[in-house]
């Protein structure tokens, strides 16, 4: 019986995988017009997303469109952004949250106390952002592997807690009334929820061309190579701190937009709602959808964002079956629902030997390299 | 906010609140009679703190040791034990502070029903979460996804069904622990007056480390988690069964873990389903401090992690005791990433 089991299991993920690998042929060798018809389609279909009619099936407890923006958006431009760091460049964050507070504090701070309208605050925080990024990044990135995840994991906490201390930014009470960004093109950004979507679509496909764009440039080329062996990168000539920085601080960048952008909605801003758990539920949208795949990461995020929303019925129980199901998926498909076919080619490409991966090197042998 | 940056300050012209020059002196005299007033209680709070730290970070250190894996879900193991604590207090119905034999019996008591909570539930957590993964050869990463669902998993657990249901009690709420010794003076050092508690603590807490540590050196199966630490497929070939020893590791991380859910049970008398979390990242400091995957750092990591937040805290003010530990994490890391003892498990003389 669990002979069969087991082999009824293993020909099910045999068939997905050669489904997925017959989208992707397809895909491969899809002439230019027909790739833009789907990308036509897809914009399309997100343009028409908030409708009623959708959003009667997809959520039937909470406003739709409301849904579409704060969680749905925020985490899929999120996931966008940590997947630069996680998925290309290879390195565990664990603290992403804190560049989203960052650009979330940029606007609320700037607009209550300076003045300053969205758009200002949306290039400062996103600026703001990165070089906080590059802060955290320039003495900790010498580290490897896990030693790297608990410092993020800690340097989220830090910026948490003295957003706490702080009472020049609200302490623990927070911020109010964080502005909302001003009219454009005769839409006005008030309680509608539609406006922000929009505008976080847009984000979205921006950073979506901007991220594709620099994966398959030298950069991205950079990042895979030192993704798969520091070591050899290194000698190979590729300034592997450098391009890692990079990678922390356009991360950050993205990180701090979606911050701006989230806070530009919500009015009331506080410390509670910058939690580790935020960081570790972006990193498994990252991970679930097949981390360095850009559908991937997308779709994860929406499932990861949409699934505890749909269910609300279970009310309470959400979180509950969400840890339950991130174990699950792990324990089937530990790659992600869509990994990129060369993230698979690497996954394969492992010593057995080596308990739970070994991707990461051993922290305790790992040289600090000057 | 409109305060000038720079700039002398002349006496006639001192912004309003600021104190005149001449009253810093008796300001830093008391601040530094403040700090020799407080140096001897913080300490003995670091202690206190920092022996719960070292016993819950020998359960990351053996954990990474043998799989290289950050167990996130260890946390959630000695919240565990300190509810394992609050059930069995619950059932004896207690009559008021114990002392004498009564208290070491009930403190015996605690612990084997703790340990056997807190340790079962690591195996099946290894069972269920980790060893799918361990078969498939799956990535690290994805290990680590695997121990945060786990974590959010228990702690929802016991908000929504196990505090409700076993104790009655709202879930997501403060729950109290009885008072179970009184804490009394026992001795004096330096005019430091140190309570039943604090002893009981830290006494408890360097038994079960020498415990464990002679275990790990002087046993057979000491011998097989040390040879699987170094080289799993040797340790293979030598005989070691790697599940059993695996299985081992949790279990007796686990027990460490419910050891010291019953002393912070019994020391801070307040226990929530989330506990665990803050206190878990400072025990991983802790083992990181220490040299991760080293049985012997984890003990100096927490005590050191505990004595300087505490120490900080005096001059910073307590809201800032965190941020002090985790700047404290990452400049041990820079200059010294192995930690202080650095030598690790797989390392360690065979």
């Amino acid at each position: 019986m669990t002979a069969g089991g087991a082999g009824g299991v293993r020909a099910a993920r045999e068939r997905l995988r050669s489904t997925s690998d017959l989208v992707r042929d397809r895909w491969a060798d899809a002439l230019w017009w027909q790739r833009w018809l789907v990308y036509v389609l897809l914009i399309v279909l997100a343009v028409l997303a908030p409708s009623p009619v959708i959003g009667s099936f997809m959520s039937p407890y909470t406003d739709w469109a409301t849904l579409l923006f704060n969680p749905i958006g925020i985490y899929i431009l999120l996931a966008i952004g940590l997947n630069i760091v996680v998925g290309h460049a290879g390195l565990l964050d664990l603290g992403y949250v804190a560049f989203f507070a960052i650009g979330a504090y940029t606007l609320a701070y700037l607009g209550i106390e300076h003045g300053f309208t969205f758009w200002p605050s949306l290039v400062l925080g996103m600026i703001l952002a990165s070089v906080s990024g590059v802060i955290l990044g320039a003495p900790t990135l010498r580290l490897r592997g896990d030693y790297l995840a608990i410092v993020t994991l800690g340097f989220g906490e830090i910026v948490r807690i003295t957003a706490i201390n702080t009472d020049a930014i609200g302490g623990a009470r927070g911020l109010t009334p964080v502005p909302h960004p001003p009219s454009f093109l005769g839409v006005r950004f008030a309680l509608d929820p539609l406006p922000y979507y929009y505008l976080v679509l847009t984000m979205i496909v921006l950073a979506i061309v901007f991220s594709v764009r620099l994966e398959h440039s030298r950069v991205g080329r950079a990042w895979t190579a030192i993704r798969e062996d520091e070591d050899a990168a290194e000698l190979m000539g590729v300034p592997t701190f450098r391009f890692k920085l990079l990678a922390f601080a356009l991360g950050a960048l993205i990180g701090g937009l979606a911050g701006v952008v989230w806070a530009g909605k919500v009015i009331f801003i506080a410390p509670t709602n910058f939690p580790f758990i935020l960081s570790a539920t972006i990193l498994a949208a990252v991970l679930l959808g097949g981390r360095g795949n850009i559908v991937g990461v997308v779709v994860g995020a929406f499932l990861i964002a949409w699934l505890p929303e749909r269910f609300r019925g279970f009310a309470d129980y959400r979180i509950l079956v969400f840890g339950a199901a991130l174990v699950l998926t792990m324990a089937l498909r530990p790659q992600g629902l869509f990994p990129s076919r060369q993230r698979s080619a690497e996954m394969k490409d492992t010593v057995p030997g080596a308990t739970l991966g070994g991707e990461v090197p051993d922290p305790t042998r790992a040289e600090v390299h000057k | 906010m409109a305060r000038p940056s720079s700039g002398v300050v002349r006496p006639d012209r001192a912004l309003p609140g600021a104190p005149p020059p001449e009253a810093i002196r008796p300001v830093l005299t008391d601040i530094f009679q403040e700090f020799a007033q407080q140096i001897g209680p913080s300490t003995v709070g670091g202690l206190v703190i920092g022996s719960i730290y070292a016993l819950v970070a020998l359960g990351y250190t053996m954990v990474y040791g043998v799989l290289r894996l950050i167990n996130f879900a260890h946390s959630e193991i000695f919240m565990i034990g300190t509810f394992a604590t609050l059930f069995v207090l619950s059932l004896v119905d207690l009559p008021g502070p114990l002392s004498g034999f009564a208290l070491i019996g009930m403190l015996l008591l605690l612990f084997v029903v703790a340990m056997a909570a807190s340790g079962g539930s690591a195996i099946l957590l290894e069972l269920l979460a980790y060893r799918p993964l361990r078969k498939n050869n799956a990535p690290r990463l994805a290990a680590l996804i695997s121990a945060i669902g786990a974590s959010l998993f228990l702690q929802e657990l016991f908000a929504l069904v196990v505090i409700p249901k076993v104790f009655g009690l709202p879930g997501r709420v403060d729950a109290a622990v009885p008072r179970v010794m009184d804490r009394d003076t026992v001795f004096t050092v330096f005019g430091t007056s140190v309570k039943t508690d604090q002893l009981v603590i830290v006494v408890a807490a360097v038994i079960m480390m020498v415990a464990l540590d002679q275990l790990v050196s002087r046993t057979r199966i000491g011998r097989g988690i040390r040879a699987t630490a170094q080289d799993p497929e040797a340790a293979v070939l030598m005989g070691v069964n790697i599940d059993t020893i695996v299985r081992l590791t949790f279990l007796l991380g686990g027990a460490m873990a419910g050891v010291a859910g019953v002393l912070y049970a019994l020391e801070f008398e307040n226990i929530r389903y989330n506990i665990g979390f803050l206190l878990g990242i400072k025990a991983f400091t802790a083992a990181v401090l220490g040299g991760i995957g080293n049985i012997r750092g984890a003990l100096v990591g927490g005590v050191a992690l505990g004595l300087v937040e505490n120490w900080g805290a005096i001059f910073f003010g307590s809201q800032w005791k965190d941020v002090i530990a985790f700047v404290i994490l990452v400049v041990v890391l820079l200059f010294r990433p192995t930690g202080i003892l650095g030598e690790s498990l797989q390392q360690a003389r065979a």
